[in-house]
């Protein structure tokens, strides 16, 4: 295979894999499970 | 006596951030004697050690590297252990790390003064440095990584990530970048030639930035702004996409250092469009960050650290917008080679790096010596308005003189001669550098106040050991 053509696909494979992370996070159902992280270090109280 | 299980590792925590303090005061000292000689050369001396071409390279790699690095090295640790609820990975690699990154520095501070350099900007220290270097950055991704690996909690808070991604980055930029011929022991010639050689620099340089400069500080906002205002960060989901998009984008972004060079022509175009697109991933994340206080503004009228935190942001959102326009290659053909670049490097060095450190350490530094709060909280405000009125002062004055020397250089008569020479340049500039100065040595001044409320707060204090919760079992 040229080697460009193995560039394309890594740099669009790249970018799906971008885009599903953001969808990922995005998702109303994990609202809730990442807001919780957001708290968890203000729960950790120092002495 | 409690067992090292049950606590955290302060000891190497406090270790950094006091030395995050010390080297931020020479570090600064040697940028107010460079930015002093611009404006009287006669203080080099004559002396080869003190000229400016042997000193600026101190200066950098001093500020970087030392101060830099040493509170990216103290938050990062702070931060792993308090959000995995364990101990570092090891103590005794915890403490090669300190030691060995010091001794990376007093061997900067030696062989710089010397000349002895492999001319490679922000990569300047020889062969046998770069190997010590090499050796505690292995140590430090095997501790930091380590604890990770040993955390009692599921999740690994967002701080880490860009902790964790500044690690990895910064070994392999200096793995690539320092490869090199050694020629003696010290003296060595870069592994590339030509136009390879400065793309594989400046991808170095501004992932060095990127990753070093931007990722690791970060870590710290996405942590200590949380903390210290006492309100979970703006967006989690925001941060998330912030880290994995700047992830993407920045390692392309390096050819806008080299527009208008032998650098293929494709190259600094392709630099030029990822900038632009970076405007998006920065801005995201300074947004999240100033956020976060939304609805309690008020905490920064009276808590001077947040003051710090939050403005550091302020300048971070400003050369972040700065830096993409300065891309656009129409714009770079004004602005390149100008003191422009240097007012954009230190409103993102002095602004946001500075600040944001700073903010960190007044925070850290009672939490470690079992204090309620620093030796003199009034102090950190009049160290806060300093700086700040310092960071204004130094990147107007270089602004004016950057976009004034693009304008001469560029001027030509009807002839098609040019309208100035280069000295006339350099003369109308000198105004600006007395202002620069004076911006200088105030941000300096600063750093000695936290220098004195630093020393005030250890000397009232004791070395304290926080205890690691016991493991909740649902």
């Amino acid at each position: 295979m040229d080697i460009n053509t193995l560039r394309i696909i890594v740099t669009l494979a790249t970018l799906a894999a971008f885009l599903g992370i953001v969808l990922w996070a995005y998702l109303p159902s994990r609202r809730q499970g990442l807001e919780r992280q957001a708290m968890s270090i203000l729960e950790d109280r120092e002495p | 006596m409690q067992s090292n299980e049950e606590t955290y590792n302060y000891g190497v925590v406090r270790q950094f951030a006091i030395m995050t303090v010390v080297w931020g005061v020479v570090g600064m000292l040697v940028g107010v004697i460079i930015a002093a000689q611009l404006l009287w050369p006669e203080l080099n001396f004559d002396i080869a050690w003190l000229s400016y071409g042997r000193l600026r390279p101190l200066h950098t790699n001093a500020v970087i590297f030392a101060f830099g690095g040493c509170a990216l090295f103290a938050t990062s640790y702070y931060v792993v252990q308090r959000t995995s609820h364990a101990r570092l990975f090891s103590d005794a690699l915890a403490a090669f790390t300190f030691w060995g990154w010091q001794t990376v520095i007093v061997l900067a501070a030696i062989t710089l003064p010397l000349g002895i350099t492999s001319g490679k900007e922000y990569a300047e220290l020889e062969w046998p440095i770069d190997i010590l270097i090499t050796l505690v950055w292995v140590a430090y991704a095997v501790v930091f990584f380590g604890t990770l690996y040993n955390r009692k909690i599921p999740h690994i808070y967002v701080a880490n990530w860009f902790f964790g991604a500044f690690i990895l980055t910064v070994a392999l930029l200096h793995l690539v970048n320092s490869a090199a011929v050694p020629a003696t022991f010290w003296k060595s010639y870069s592994a590339y030639a030509g136009a390879q050689d400065a793309m594989i620099q400046w991808w170095y340089g501004h992932n060095a930035v990127g990753f070093f400069l931007t990722a690791g500080f970060l870590g710290i906002m996405y942590y200590f702004i949380p903390k210290q205002a006492n309100r979970p960060v703006y967006s989690y989901r925001l941060s998330v996409v912030h880290f994995w998009a700047l992830v993407f984008t920045y390692m392309w972004a390096g050819p806008h250092h080299l527009h208008y060079t032998a650098l293929p022509d494709w190259a600094q175009s392709l630099g030029m469009v990822f900038s632009l697109i970076l405007l998006a991933p920065s801005w995201g994340g300074m947004i999240n960050g100033i956020m976060t206080l939304s609805g309690a503004w008020h905490k920064l009228r009276d808590d001077p650290i947040l003051k710090f935190l939050i403005v550091s942001l302020s300048f971070y959102g400003m050369s972040t917008f700065e830096g993409p326009m300065m891309s656009i290659k129409t714009v770079n053909a004004l602005s390149h080679y100008t003191d422009w670049t240097v007012g954009h490097v230190h409103s993102g060095a002095l602004g946001w790096v500075g600040l944001v450190s700073i903010g960190a350490i007044y925070f850290l530094i009672p939490k470690l010596f079992g204090r309620a709060e620093m030796w003199s909280v009034r102090l950190i405000n009049t160290h806060f308005w300093i700086a700040t009125v310092g960071i204004v002062l130094y990147i107007a004055a270089m602004w004016i003189a950057g976009v004034m020397q693009g304008l001469m250089w560029r001027a030509v008569g009807a002839d098609g001669t040019l309208t100035y020479t280069f000295v006339e340049s350099v003369k109308a500039t000198y105004p600006f550098y007395a202002i620069r100065l004076l911006g200088g040595v105030l941000y300096f001044s600063g750093m000695l106040l936290m220098a004195y409320n630093v020393f005030k707060t250890v000397l009232d204090g004791k070395t304290f050991e926080a205890r690691i919760p016991a493991p909740v079992h649902a």
